[in-house]
């Protein structure tokens, strides 16, 4: 089974348009959105959902009032600034329970935390796995690894032979969790400088981790000397540009309309899409035989 | 006065109206700017600091004395996050699962469990054309950005106006980014996305009991959700900034809005206003 997952360091460069239109092209697959954050996909799927599970993750310290003798010493000892005025700031703690295990009149409990929601719906593609991390939470990079797990299980039982995963922006925790261990990650850019920096640090990240990466320039023609350099870049790396997508307002009225571009229009960025996927498929039959 | 820029949707807007606010209010305000999206720090593209320092951020990880440890596995049992173990006569230390939190070396009854840093980021900071600048770096294969923003927002000086470039999403690194403000600043765009994720920004920065006030970026394109949300919700819409392809080609380019086209200066000035209104309407019926 291989697991693919889109990427793009700099959010809105595209990820979920691409992903929705890659899940209208490809046969036996199982799709996940890993941008447990701020989850778009399903906007373009109209899933029916079919399981909610509650995502249960780690811990967070509570202190109890009437025990507290406001001696201070969680405050001092916290490194995550998460107790002021003896209170616990549940946003800033991260659950490692010194305080609940120093406080010298036990007034600290750890509470098990309930920090979001993760579905199994059907669409017109296929099965998806999604989530609903709750606002301001930690532990995105877990809830990512319970719906990667979970699709996983998903494709073995429906004899699917691919997952293609929605992943998040940045670099950091959630997008380590939806890169490690994939076949192939495919990076969406812009040719602008900020999307061409950001593009950098992400494939820094799958050299990391040892994952294999193509490059899709979106809106080339935004910048297309920017676009040359983003080419050349890419070129001095070994890195092979699996396709170019221009500019045109067609995508967004496919989100407005809430399905894949692909399957709103046939014009040119339809059949750029098209081009990539097979590009995208082709690298992938030949990263299953290496 | 403290404004964080954020958006929930990545890509709407945010280093765009972040840096253009900065740069329409340096000549009458002292402003400070504070690059949160640590994972991928942009506006320095567009503000173009000269950097003066920088400062390295460190994570606490464990380092245990070989000749102090009894391997009692004290310091495994306590460890939230399965960073360390101990197997028979070993302690095997995992530093990229470790947050520092000091509970191994604080609770070893040995003492024998010191604590060495580890550089996962780091903090730059200097000025740009009149501005305060400080952006913080996560190190590529780093997974822990909060620590870093932890670091950056220490440098905040409390003079005049603070503008925080935040990184999109709703998790920890946005909630300690905005955390503090006096302001929260959401911009989208009015597509079904853009409404999605805004309306987990505005749940955010509910929660962090910070005003909030709007800015829809790409207007004339997708449809006009955005608005009716915005309008039964009562958020106000305090900007507007069209598609226009002639702003995304200066976007492209690395040049800030106001100074490509200065004639937009004046409209962020305003929105500058309409937020100091707002701020000082809430902290006058505060103190009634």
């Amino acid at each position: 089974m291989k697991e693919v997952v889109v990427l793009s360091g700099k959010g809105g460069t595209g990820k979920t348009s691409i992903v929705g239109s890659f899940a209208a092209l490809a046969k036996n697959k199982v799709l996940v959105d890993c941008d447990v954050d701020a989850a778009d996909l399903h906007l373009l799927m109209q899933p029916v959902v079919k399981e909610k599970h509650e995502f249960w993750s780690g811990q967070v310290a509570f202190i109890d009032e009437q025990k507290c003798t406001q001696c201070g010493l969680c405050q001092e000892l916290c490194r995550f600034n998460a107790i002021e005025d003896f209170r616990v700031d549940a946003a800033s703690c991260e659950g490692c329970a010194l305080c609940s295990r120093i406080c010298p009149t036990e007034a600290i409990i750890m509470k098990e935390s309930m920090s979001g929601y993760w579905f199994i719906s059907d669409t017109r593609h296929g099965s998806l796995v999604h989530a609903r991390l709750g606002i301001a939470q930690e532990n995105s990079g877990k809830l990512v690894t319970v719906v990667r797990q979970q699709a996983r299980q998903l494709a073995e039982k429906e004899g699917k032979d691919l997952i293609i995963s929605d992943g998040p922006p940045g670099i950091g925790c959630p997008v380590i969790a939806s890169l490690s261990g994939t076949s192939l990650a495919l990076l969406v850019t812009e040719p602008t400088l900020s999307g061409m920096h950001d593009l950098e640090r992400v494939l820094g990240v799958c050299r990391h981790f040892g994952v294999p990466a193509l490059v899709c320039i979106n809106k080339y023609d935004l910048n297309e000397e920017n676009t040359r350099q983003i080419e050349n870049n890419c070129l001095s790396q070994g890195i092979e540009i699996a396709g170019r997508v221009p500019f045109d307002n067609v995508v967004t009225e496919s989100i407005v309309q809430g399905i894949p571009v692909v399957e709103y229009s046939s014009g040119k960025v339809s059949r750029q899409i098209e081009g990539m996927w097979r590009t995208f498929s082709a690298m992938l039959g030949n990263h299953s035989e290496g | 006065m403290i404004i964080s820029v954020a958006s929930g949707k990545g890509g709407t807007g945010k280093t765009l109206v972040a840096t253009s606010l900065a740069l329409s209010l340096k000549d009458r305000e002292k402003v400070q700017f504070l690059d949160c999206d640590v994972e991928e720090p942009n506006a320095h593209i567009f503000l173009k600091p000269v950097i003066t320092r920088s400062e390295p951020v460190y994570i606490q990880v464990p380092e245990v004395d070989d000749r102090k440890c009894t391997y009692c596995g004290k310091c495994a049992e306590v460890c939230a996050y399965h960073a360390i173990a101990v197997i028979l006569k070993q302690v095997l230390v995992f530093p990229h699962l470790c947050h520092g939190c000091g509970a191994c070396s604080y609770l070893c009854p040995e003492k024998a469990v010191s604590e060495q840093g580890r550089e996962i980021g780091v903090i730059e900071s200097g000025y740009s054309n009149g501005l305060g600048f400080v952006q913080g770096r996560l190190t590529v294969g780093e997974a822990m950005p909060t620590p870093v923003i932890r670091k950056l927002k220490e440098q905040i000086n409390g003079e005049g106006i603070v503008i925080i470039d935040v990184s999109p999403g709703t998790s920890c690194p946005v909630v300690q980014s905005i955390k503090g403000s006096d302001f929260c600043l959401l911009v989208t765009e009015p597509t079904p996305f853009g409404l999605n994720d805004l309306m987990l920004a505005v749940e955010t920065s509910k929660e962090l009991s910070t005003p909030c006030g709007v800015v829809i970026n790409r207007a004339g394109t997708g449809d006009g959700k955005v608005q009716e949300y915005c309008a039964k919700e009562n958020i106000p819409v305090l900007l507007t900034i069209p598609l226009d392809t002639s702003i995304a080609r200066l976007y492209s380019r690395g040049v800030a809005l106001v100074e490509g086209m200065p004639l937009w200066k004046e409209s962020f000035v305003e929105l500058f206003d309409s937020i100091q209104e707002i701020v000082h309407e809430r902290s006058r019926s505060v103190k009634r």
